[in-house]
Parts: structure tokens; C-alpha cells; sequence
């Protein structure tokens, strides 16, 4: 193998599995050790730089930073990573005055098409740049699905409110209980480009017998849920069928069950690991007393007199081709009868855009999705660009963050006549944390404790109040050892071949058997050549140059504990333990003169 | 050094040896020696031969005199039986645990001090009397302890830290052990593990007393320019006369050698060592030309290193002395002391 490329950003940059992970590129290891030492302020700032929306989304996001914890590799759960940035969100003081103030009018004007996370986003990031931005949004409120959608218990408005209230107070003129219905006389008003973030907004339907006769009693998950959520829907009857085994079908289960469901049941077409649902969520929802059966499609839904009495299910079971896919297959075991009085369907949901016209040069494809750049994320009307679910399908809040700002780089080069595909690269650095001999200014010494279970009020008074939060967060002591479970990926393990001796200190100390000093061979043979065969290919192997003895020294990254024993135990100085800090561009930032 | 333990945490598909036990059981407390230190390579090598081993750690006696290389048995093997003895004791207390429980795998470790200079009578005695053991010499020329002064090991004419030339004549183990009637004599690197690790695995295999020097650099004291134990200095000089494949009896044996290349050796217990040659002449079987062959290569610089000699039919002290197959330890006083009844029809017996 080539010795290994650390100059850029890319190699250390996938190191920190979980900033890698996220689709916003949040410095994790650095809010968290932040959070561990009490600066809370400062954890929340890194998040709201990075995904704008931190006490929301340390309550409600799909966390894939999560399943990507390198500690999830080397203990049983990874770091409470989500829930930590909730600490920042809740503990912090008063951050008004840190927040950016924008700059002088630059006099030109921004529309904003709902009012989501990734509107949000990309008004917060060209409003500072002196942007006018105006926000359009049919409900009442900023905030779109978050606020629509996601149950009270889960996320309070009040958090909402803050975090939308910070972007809206950058300056940032909105329109709300204005539904946009046509796209060219918006066009028509002369704005300098249209944001379109008008989510996903349609759930899916389940056209089965008996839908029609029985209407007044099946509803679709998204649409009742913002019923809920507005204060139009409070209460069901006492049996309710959810279908579906997505995140929407466990809120919709959970808010059943709050609004007088004494026998809530969800019931999916897939198993239960395959199920969409994030473990967490389907964990909540049996916490809840709530059962989840699988491996059932729906069939038809039985009534009498107009009334549901109940849905009929086929049992399957899945069998998987050679490539993988697969298909449910009947049992032939007879059909499975549950009993009901209302069933709320979510079984997916899908984007539409009625109101834009497809006359005005805005192309769609197949799937009546819009046809983008998907780095851009410009339309092919060059000042239209789109973001969140509206852009490359349902997704969830981070990427819709994520994607705001990659908009909002759009559309800040567009209005300056810039090349759109000249992406500001991110800012990172990378500087030793050695602070004397057995001293580093990060905490080395690898806590051995247990995932810190959230603390949650009791289910009897929950269940009763479905605007009662279920979760309290943790508390400051809970954080910090929490926090302390973060191995600190960002301090990577930096190797100067020229200075090593080969004496094998760094090969001894190891708790994880990580470094190997061999051959040079293929990355297949090498891999099965080091102390511990590396195993996890989605892991890189980090190769020097070669040393005196003709040897290269072979560091598998998989499960490197980050401890620095082997920076410690060099006697030269040949490894270091130096932090990798990286943030991602944002609009305004300037591409890299070549 | 290092001030924190090892983490706990594990790999999960970390290798297990037949008893269930993985690589981090055999490991003792962090070490405190410098960084660097040849003495924890070392240590390694003896965890990971263990290891391979499936040796029971509370089935091994390690014992230890005084030094940097006596200190080392704390940081291996946490869960077997340890014993600092006085300065260069180390052999007399060895071979007197080894009379009282020959059950024990007995492992001493010892450095160049301890061994050649205060101890190296004892070294002597314990070599002549054929005590079943794996004695381990960390072998770095000066005395580490004590600011880096040359040991009884340092070369005539290297240079210390500061640029004395040392005037004195080195004694070398080696030598002494096969002069002495040590069975499995053989001479390592510590920055060569793939040698070090197979030669510790034969010794602790082998019956009557091994004898392994570990070249083993000091990289606060004699990892000079001018040295003649620094890793550079080591690596450019090895003479390896062999390479060392350990296999034990359970273990299949697909080797694919030319006639000649390779020298099958069974010990008593039935494990083998396969020894591939590298110097096409050398027989590890003889012990008179194996000395010359030292003396000729330590007159032309080189460190010659492998396993130099190899008796496997050689037998140890519990044999010369016709002790019973049961442990001493576990034979209960009555028996051992069957009182001046006993006494008196022996002495009658030899009147």
C-alpha cells in the first residue's frame, strides 16, 4: 500500500466516525468534551454553527452519528451522543448575544418556501450575509413537520420556538398562514432565487378493501398527528390498529395511547429488525405497553354499517433473493383477524408539488420528483434550488439542515455570478494536544462506565398528558460521565515515520493490538497480516512510509481507543496525539484560490 | 511509562487460546520503565508465548533478582507466583522452589547485572545443576538503574552516553551457559519478536535449564552512536544462524522445506522445533563447535542470535538427584519428616 495521505482533511476526517456520520459534519468529540467540562454555552454554539437546531434535534434526531460511535465497536452502546447535545441545548445560559449579527443589506432578495429546517437553515446562513429573506409558510408558526409532526411529549413547542425564534430574529420576514400556490407568480415578484423547502407532505394511502366504506375511521398517520399536534384531534377510540413501522407509526402509536388508546397496536408487513423505525423509537413504543406484530399485510379492512370493526392480515415471511432483495411471501397459514375501532395508516409518506406549475422550465422526472443537481441542489430553472425532503426524497432533520446549507452555498455563489460547482472547502486544523511528558490537554484515560439511561417521568402521568415531556434529559453529572464514555476520535494518532526506532513500545502498549510494524503488501493480504486482522473494511489502515528497516508501521483505525498509550510509551516522539478540527463551509466562505 | 492502566475495554473478536483465556489475562500491572524500554518488548514476547502456550498462569513461578530486567515480571503474567529475591539470588531461590514443587512452569528473569556481575555465581551453579527453567537475561550493557554505568556485558571499546570508551572484557552468557551444561541455549533481540517469541515458547517446552540473553536496548543509556547493544548497532550486526518454528503436538505440521533446509527437533513432551537454517553449517546439536562458532563471530562484530544449542534428551536436577515424581510440597510432613524412629533404622542401616 501507498503510504497514507494525511495531509488533507478527508483521512482524519473519517477517523471521527461519528462527525463523518452526521450529514451536517458536527465536531462531535469537541461539543462533547466541551459539555464534560461544564462549558455548555460554547457546546451549543459548535452545534448551532453546524446543525442550527441543537435542542431539537438532541431530543428527535435519527442520530446517525450513533450506530457509527466508535465505542459501539469496542462496548456495548455507543456514546449518548444525541442526548448530550441536549444537555448543551438545556444548561446553557443565555446565548442571544453570541449569535452572528448580520451584516449590511446586500440588497438582495430571498424566498424561502415553508418554513422546515431546511428553509430555516438556509435563511439563518444567508440572513447573516445580509440577505433579505422571506419565509412563506401556511401554518402559523416556523418550524414545518417539526412542529406538525412530532409529537409534543417528544419535542415541546417551546423548544421549537427558541430555536426557530434565534434564525427568525436574525432579521428574517416571514409570511405565515400564506399558502404558496403557484410557482411562477411567485417567480412573477422578482426575487433573486426561490428556496423551495416545502417538505414531504403527503402520507401514503393503503387502497384495500373496505377504505372507503369505512373512511371516517382510518386516517393518515401524518395528518392526524398534526391534527394532534394543533389541538384539532384530542382524543381516539379505545382499540387502535397502527400500520406501519416507520418513526411516524411509533408516534403515531405513542400519541394513541395518550389520547385515550387503551389497545394500541402496531402491525408491520416487515420483521421486526428490518422495521424503519429507529431501535430506540420501537423500544419507547413497547416501554409504552404498546405491541408491535410483525410480518403481517394488511388484506382488508372489515366494517358493519359504516363503522371499522376491524383489518384482516395475511401472514408472510420474507425471503431474500441473491442480491439481496426481498419479497414477502405468504405462510398460507389463514388470515389473521384484529379487532379495531380506528387504524391510523403510516405507512410512508411522499413528496408533491401542486403548486408548481410544469410549464415554467422546472423539470421533473419519473417520479414527479424535481430534477437537481444533487451537490448544488440548484433545479434546472438555474435560481430555483431546493432542499429537505422536497429535495431528494423523505429523509429526516439533519439532512435537511445539511442540505440547507449546501443550498444556501448555492445560492449565495449564484447571486454573486460564481461558478456554483467551486465548493468552499471546509476550515480544519490539526494541533498537537502534548502538554508534557504523560500530559495531554484531552482526557486519555478510557472511562469504563455503562450508557447512561435518560431519566423519564413516570408513564402513568405521561400517558395521561400528551403535552407532558416524556424524557428530563440528563442531569450535569450524568452528562459529564456520559460524556466521558466519548473516546475523542478528533485526537488522532499522527505517525512521523523518520523519528520512529522500531523498538515496538507503541506495538506493546496497545490495548486493542491497533499497530502492527511489517511488510508492505495489498491492502487484502496486509489486512490479514497485523497483530489482529483487520476485519471491518468500511475501516481505514492508516500506512507510513518506509522505516529503516525496510518495514511500514500498519495502524487499523477500526477500534483504536484513542488512549494515546502509544504516543506515551514512544520514545521518541514519533507518535503524537493531535486534535482534528473540522467544520464544514458555509455560505460566504470562500473557495480555495488554486 | 505511562501513569494510566490499560484500558479494559476489548476488541471483541479478540483471539482466545484454548482456555478461553485472550492475550490481555496473561499481561501484568503497566509498566514504569522508560519509554521504549527493550525490557517491555520482552515482556510481550513472554505474554504472547504463554499465550500460544495455553500455559494456566497461576501454574508459573516467575522469580527475579534486582534491576530494570528484574522488574519486569510485574508486568506479565498478573496472575502467577512472583519473587524479587536480593541482588543476583534469583537462581538459588529458583532452584530451591523448584526442588519444593516441580509441578511449576519456573521462569526467572534476570539482566546483565543481576546475572553477570553480583549473581553470576549463582547464574553458574543454577546452569551446572540442571535446574528445569527458563532463565531470560534482558541483556542491555549498562546498568540502567543507576545512571547508565557499563555493566559486565558492555563490549571493549563501545562508547557510553557521554563518550567513555569501556576497557574491560565482556563476559558473555552465552558462552558461560553452554560451557556450563545449560540444554537450550539461544540468543535473542528485543526488536525482533518474531525470533524472541517461538525461542521463549521451546524453552518453556524444554526439560533442564534454558538459557535465552535478550539483547535488549536501553534507550535512555545505550542507544548511542558508539553502542554496541543500541537497536541501530543490533540490527546491523545480527548473525541469525536459524529461525525458529515452535509446534506443539496438537498442532499439524504443513511445512514445505527442501531436504536439508530444516532441522526437526522433538523435545520430551513431544512439541517440535522446526528449525530453519540460515547458516548452512551450523548444528545446533553440537555444543563444542557452537562455542567456536560465537568466538569467531563475536571476533568479527557480529551477534550471533537463534537457537544456538539444543539438547532434548537432556534430563534436569529432579532426575540427578532421583526425587520422587510427587512434588516435595505436597508430600505432607509425616512423610517428609518421619521422625528419629526413621532416623535411627537409617543410620543404623549405613553403621
Amino acid at each position: 500500500m501507498k503510504p497514507t495521505n494525511i495531509g488533507g482533511h478527508d483521512y482524519f476526517h473519517k477517523v471521527v466516525d461519528c462527525q463523518w456520520a452526521c450529514p451536517a459534519h458536527t465536531p462531535v468529540p469537541e461539543y462533547i468534551r466541551l459539555i464534560a467540562a461544564g462549558h455548555y454555552s460554547d457546546a451549543y454554539m459548535i452545534n448551532w454553527r453546524s446543525n442550527v437546531f441543537p435542542g431539537i434535534l438532541g431530543r428527535v434526531c435519527d442520530r446517525p452519528c450513533e450506530p457509527a460511535c466508535r465505542r459501539g465497536r469496542v462496548d456495548k452502546e455507543p456514546v449518548a451522543i444525541c442526548r448530550l447535545k441536549r444537555v448543551a441545548a438545556d444548561l446553557k445560559d443565555d446565548i442571544t448575544g453570541r449569535l452572528p449579527r448580520p451584516q449590511k443589506t446586500n440588497g438582495k432578495r430571498i424566498a424561502c418556501v415553508g418554513a422546515g429546517p431546511a428553509s430555516l437553515t438556509v435563511a439563518r446562513d444567508l440572513a447573516v450575509l445580509g440577505y433579505q429573506i422571506t419565509v412563506f409558510d401556511n401554518g402559523a408558526a416556523p418550524g414545518g413537520m417539526m412542529r406538525s409532526q412530532i409529537p409534543k411529549f417528544r419535542l415541546p413547542d417551546d423548544v421549537i420556538d427558541e430555536e426557530c425564534g434565534y434564525i427568525i430574529g436574525l432579521g428574517v420576514e416571514t409570511r405565515y398562514n400564506q399558502w404558496v400556490g403557484s410557482l411562477r407568480d411567485l417567480m412573477a415578484e422578482g426575487w433573486d432565487a426561490v428556496f423551495v423547502g416545502t417538505g414531504a407532505p403527503r402520507g401514503r394511502d393503503a387502497p384495500i378493501p373496505g377504505r372507503e366504506e369505512a373512511a371516517k375511521h382510518i386516517h393518515i398517520g401524518i395528518d392526524w398527528l398534526a391534527n394532534v399536534a394543533f389541538g384539532h384531534t384530542t382524543k381516539i377510540s379505545k382499540r387502535v390498529i397502527v400500520l406501519g413501522g416507520g418513526n411516524t407509526a411509533m408516534d403515531c402509536c405513542r400519541s394513541a395511547r395518550r389520547l385515550g388508546g387503551d389497545d394500541v397496536k402496531v402491525i408491520v408487513r416487515s420483521g421486526f429488525e428490518e422495521m424503519k423505525a429507529s431501535p430506540w423509537e420501537k423500544e419507547e413504543a413497547i416501554h409504552e405497553g404498546i405491541p408491535i406484530i410483525n410480518m403481517r399485510v394488511p388484506k382488508e379492512f372489515r366494517h358493519e354499517n359504516g363503522k371499522l370493526t376491524g383489518v384482516l392480515f395475511e401472514i408472510v415471511r420474507a425471503e431474500y433473493d441473491a442480491k439481496g432483495r426481498r419479497s414477502l411471501i405468504p405462510t398460507g397459514e389463514p388470515d389473521e383477524f384484529h379487532e379495531c375501532d380506528e387504524v391510523l395508516v403510516a405507512i410512508g409518506q411522499e413528496n408533491a408539488f401542486p403548486w408548481i406549475e410544469k410549464d415554467i422550465g422546472l423539470e421533473f422526472d419519473k417520479w414527479d420528483m424535481p430534477v437537481l443537481n444533487e451537490k448544488t441542489l440548484q433545479s434546472t430553472l438555474p435560481n430555483v434550488f431546493f432542499g429537505g425532503d422536497a429535495a431528494l426524497g423523505p429523509k429526516n432533520i439533519i439532512t435537511a439542515a445539511a442540505q440547507g446549507h449546501e443550498a444556501a452555498i448555492s445560492i449565495d455563489l449564484f447571486c454573486r455570478g460564481k461558478k456554483l460547482d467551486d465548493r468552499p472547502p471546509p476550515q480544519f486544523n490539526l494541533v498537537s494536544q502534548k502538554m508534557g511528558i504523560h500530559e495531554w490537554s484531552y482526557d486519555n484515560q478510557v472511562s469504563e462506565e455503562e450508557r447512561k439511561k435518560v431519566p423519564v417521568k413516570a408513564l402513568e402521568k405521561t400517558l395521561k398528558d400528551i403535552k407532558l415531556e416524556l424524557e428530563m434529559g440528563f442531569d450535569p453529572f450524568m452528562a459529564c460521565a456520559e460524556a466521558e464514555r466519548c473516546l475523542n476520535c478528533d485526537v488522532e494518532t499522527v505517525f512521523t515515520g523518520k523519528t520512529c526506532i522500531e523498538c515496538d513500545a507503541c506495538v506493546d502498549i496497545c490495548p486493542t493490538e491497533c499497530i502492527t510494524f511489517t511488510a508492505n503488501g495489498e491492502e487484502d493480504d496486509l489486512r490479514g497480516r497485523l497483530k489482529a486482522p483487520a476485519k471491518n473494511h468500511d475501516q481505514a489502515l492508516y500506512v507510513s512510509e518506509d522505516l529503516k528497516t525496510g518495514r511500514v508501521m500498519v495502524k487499523d483505525e477500526n477500534i483504536c481507543l484513542h488512549c494515546g498509550m502509544c504516543a506515551e510509551r514512544c520514545p521518541t516522539g514519533a507518535w503524537d496525539m493531535q486534535k482534528f478540527f473540522m467544520q464544514c463551509a458555509e455560505a460566504g466562505t470562500e473557495a480555495r484560490r488554486t | 511509562m505511562t501513569y494510566l492502566a490499560k484500558p479494559k475495554l476489548l476488541r471483541t473478536d479478540a483471539p482466545r487460546n484454548t482456555l478461553g483465556y485472550t492475550r490481555r489475562d496473561y499481561e501484568g500491572a503497566i509498566s514504569t520503565l522508560c519509554a521504549g524500554c527493550g525490557h517491555d518488548s520482552i515482556s510481550a514476547a513472554v505474554v504472547q508465548a504463554c499465550f500460544d502456550l495455553d500455559i494456566e498462569p497461576h501454574r508459573v513461578a516467575k522469580l527475579s533478582g534486582i534491576g530494570c530486567s528484574s522488574k519486569t515480571p510485574d508486568y506479565f503474567l498478573g496472575a502467577s507466583h512472583g519473587f524479587n529475591t536480593t541482588h543476583g539470588r534469583m537462581p538459588s531461590v529458583l532452584t530451591g522452589a523448584a526442588l519444593a514443587n516441580r509441578d511449576l512452569t519456573y521462569m526467572g528473569v534476570s539482566g546483565d547485572g543481576d546475572s553477570a556481575s553480583i549473581g553470576i555465581s549463582q547464574f553458574a551453579h543454577a546452569m551446572r545443576r540442571g535446574v528445569n527453567m527458563t532463565y531470560i537475561c534482558e541483556n542491555n550493557g549498562v546498568y540502567g538503574l543507576t545512571k547508565g554505568q557499563f555493566s559486565a556485558t558492555a563490549d571493549k571499546g563501545s562508547k557510553s552516553k557521554r563518550g567513555v570508551v569501556n576497557n574491560d572484557t565482556p563476559i558473555d552468557l552465552v558462552a558461560l551457559a553452554l560451557q556450563l551444561g545449560a540444554s537450550y541455549v539461544a540468543r535473542s533481540f528485543s526488536g525482533d519478536k518474531e525470533q524472541l517469541i517461538p525461542l521463549i515458547k521451546g524453552a518453556l517446552r524444554h526439560r533442564g535449564p534454558a538459557f535465552i540473553d535478550v539483547i535488549s536496548p536501553c534507550v535512555t543509556f545505550n542507544n548511542h552512536a558508539g553502542s554496541t547493544k543500541s537497536y541501530d548497532y543490533v540490527r546491523e550486526h545480527n548473525d541469525a544462524v536459524n529461525r525458529l518454528d515452535f509446534i506443539l503436538p496438537r498442532d499439524q505440521i504443513n511445512t514445505s522445506y527442501a531436504p536439508g533446509e530444516l532441522r526437526r527437533i522433538v523435545q520430551h513432551d513431544g512439541s517440535v522445533l522446526h528449525l530453519r537454517k540460515l547458516e548452512a553449517d551450523y548444528d545446533p546439536s553440537d555444543r563444542v563447535a557452537a562455542m567456536n562458532y560465537l568466538q569467531e563471530r563475536h571476533a568479527l562484530g557480529e551477534i550471533v542470535t537463534g537457537l544456538l544449542y539444543v539438547d532434548s534428551s537432556a534430563e534436569d536436577l529432579h532426575r540427578h538427584l532421583n526425587t520422587v515424581e510427587k512434588p516435595l510440597n505436597q508430600l505432607g510432613d509425616a512423610y517428609l519428616c518421619p521422625g528419629s524412629k526413621a532416623l535411627d533404622a537409617l543410620n543404623a542401616s549405613l553403621r
